[in-house]
């Protein structure tokens, strides 16, 4: 089976987010870049079906610049074996899932897999573009995913529950946990990455149908109010009386 | 032409989150002169439906179709895109929940619309652009987004808008079906599991949050949360250590790779407030801290503080809510 996992490229959950002087563009100076936590778990599931299934390919995708290609190195440390990165930034989700639709359909993917969201832009759009675009079913957001032969069933959030799904394949499912433990690259694992292919392709299709006039910070707080430990129940006047909001 | 909005009922009730998306689809329909018609998924009932009229709803499309009662992301796409079809929209609202950013993003490429998840605020249309804000950076920033083509839909995160309620509207609620066939179903669930939620509050809707951290020591300790929670009539929630060590189930996880919460009120017990817990609390109107550190990161994102033991803390607190009647 031959599992394609498209990865982005995302500042580090600890990094402090701050902006150009325009306010156009996410400040990258000085910025630790990871792969999306999210898409961990896909990348992580799809190596651990492969080698249950004892055959196939796990091949990684991302839409980014050459900068992009450490993390992509690092996916193959992890396990992934070749790698392809569309050389171009990625503009919006429209822009990215039309290159994942495109390269998909040529390598003939049976399961496509990526994280819930970017923890940057918090899309949340890129699965059902990439499985309208190949007339296939999404599964979005996938907690658990078993393949069983060419079916798999998956475990579907939904807002206070789940939902159990069984789709064949070829599908697209947006992964979170508790799908699985994501794994760190081992020794061997950085050793062979360097070897491993990474093809760089170009960008198709047309461009976003979006576009960031300005980025903002929220609005800081105006300060604590402490109240005395020993007189706790104060806390619930003030919610009451002053915040209004109980 | 006019706008459309997808609301999601179960159980009958039209879900909190979509009397929002009806406040915010009919100021959208009165901003461009026009009328806002809602197409309902789930299970619904007739009289609930008609009641949107007081979020400013005029019409409400409705499929019986029984397989419609859970969520199938095929399905609904097709019926949601035959919907906006006939009522020629321009403007498609709908959740930012589970089921609004799946079939959302299905449709934008069926209708070849610009799309827009997780938007906080109504859009602002002068100049011939058509700009929304939008959370992005896990709640550490926002984005004004334009969208550009003829067609937009809208995914609005949930608690950003205060639900209208003009007692007496009703809609005008009307039989609608888009020739579904079997290959819609493709994705239709085997089984539906639905949690245990303490009271009934589910997190992602609650407008009052309860949440707690590793200084609650232990799940055993877990009835002190429960219980202010079921005083205040609050969702609980945890925070990311608890949830990875299987204290609290993963779904109760509030943070940047959990979820984002927006609450009213959001009060955090023995939590010290990695930036990454803080990404996905934010937002929220109203932000308490427990903590016995005075030092810990949390105290410079809160309204109201405590510097205390939540062992001691937490009783006194759900005993001035229940005097409070």
């Amino acid at each position: 089976m031959k599992f394609l996992v498209c990865i982005s490229n995302v500042p580090d959950t600890t990094t402090k987010i701050t902006f150009t002087p325009d306010n156009k563009e996410f400040n990258k100076a000085g910025v630790q870049f990871v792969i999306n936590p999210w898409d961990e778990y896909a990348l992580t599931r799809a190596i651990e079906l492969k080698e249950a299934q004892g055959s196939g390919t796990v091949t990684v995708l991302n839409v980014g610049e050459a900068d992009t290609e450490p993390n992509i190195r690092k996916a193959l440390a992890i396990g992934a074996d070749d790698a392809i990165r569309v050389n171009a930034a990625p503009k919006d989700a429209w822009f990215v899932a039309q290159q994942i639709a495109h390269y998909a359909k040529e390598g003939g993917y049976d399961v496509i897999l990526m994280g819930k969201e970017s923890i940057d832009y918090n899309g949340f759009q890129v699965h059902g573009m990439v499985g309208e675009l190949l007339g296939i079913p999404t599964v979005a957001p996938a907690m658990k995913l078993d393949m069983s032969g060419n079916t798999a069933t998956l475990e579907r959030e939904i807002e206070g529950g789940k939902e159990i799904v069984e789709v064949a394949a070829p599908f697209v499912a947006s992964c979170q946990q508790p799908m699985c433990e994501p794994r760190i690259p081992n020794m061997r694992g950085i050793m062979t990455a360097r070897t491993k292919p990474l093809k760089v392709v170009e960008a198709v299709g047309e461009g976003a149908a979006t576009a960031v006039a300005e980025y903002q910070l929220p609005p800081k707080k105006q300060g604590v109010k402490l109240i005395d430990a020993a007189n706790a129940g104060e806390l619930i006047k003030l919610l009451r009386n002053e915040a209004k909001v109980i | 032409m006019s706008v459309l909005v997808v609301v999601e009922c179960d159980k009958g009730e039209v879900k909190k989150s979509s009397l929002e998306v009806a406040s915010y689809g009919a100021q959208v329909a009165q901003m461009l002169g026009t009328t806002a018609t809602a197409v309902a998924v789930g299970e619904a009932t007739e009289a609930n439906l008609a009641a949107l009229g007081e979020q400013g709803i005029t019409k409400v499309l409705f499929d019986a179709e029984p397989r419609l009662k859970d969520f199938v992301n095929g399905a609904y796409t097709k019926l949601i895109a035959a919907a906006a079809d006939k009522e020629q929209a321009k403007v498609i609202v709908l959740a930012n929940s589970n089921v609004g950013a799946s079939v959302g993003s299905r449709l934008a490429v069926r209708l070849k619309a610009s799309l827009a998840t997780n938007v906080v605020e109504l859009p602002k249309t002068d100049g011939g652009q058509f700009t929304v804000k939008r959370g992005a950076f896990s709640g550490k920033a926002f984005a004004d987004v334009t969208l550009s083509g003829d067609r937009k839909i809208i995914a609005v995160k949930k608690n950003s808008i205060e639900a209208q309620h003009n007692g007496g509207q009703t809609a005008q609620v009307e039989p609608f079906t888009a020739q579904l066939s079997d290959a819609d179903f493709a994705d239709a669930p085997k089984q539906v599991i639905m949690q245990d939620q303490a009271g009934g509050i589910l997190l992602p809707e609650a407008d009052k949050v309860v949440s707690g951290g590793r200084g609650m020591k232990g799940p055993e300790n877990w009835h002190l949360i429960e219980d202010l929670a079921k005083a205040l009539g609050a969702a609980t929630a945890c925070s990311k250590p608890v949830s990875d060590v299987d204290w609290r189930p993963h779904h109760e996880h509030v943070g940047q790779t959990g979820i984002t919460v927006s609450p009213n009120l959001y009060i955090a017990c023995g939590i010290s407030g990695a930036i990454q817990h803080l990404a996905g609390v934010n937002s929220s109107k109203v932000i308490v801290v427990i903590n016995k550190d005075p030092e810990a990161p949390f105290f410079k994102a809160a309204d109201y503080g405590i510097v205390g033991d939540v062992f001691e803390v937490l009783p006194k607190l759900t005993q001035a809510v229940k005097e409070l009647g």
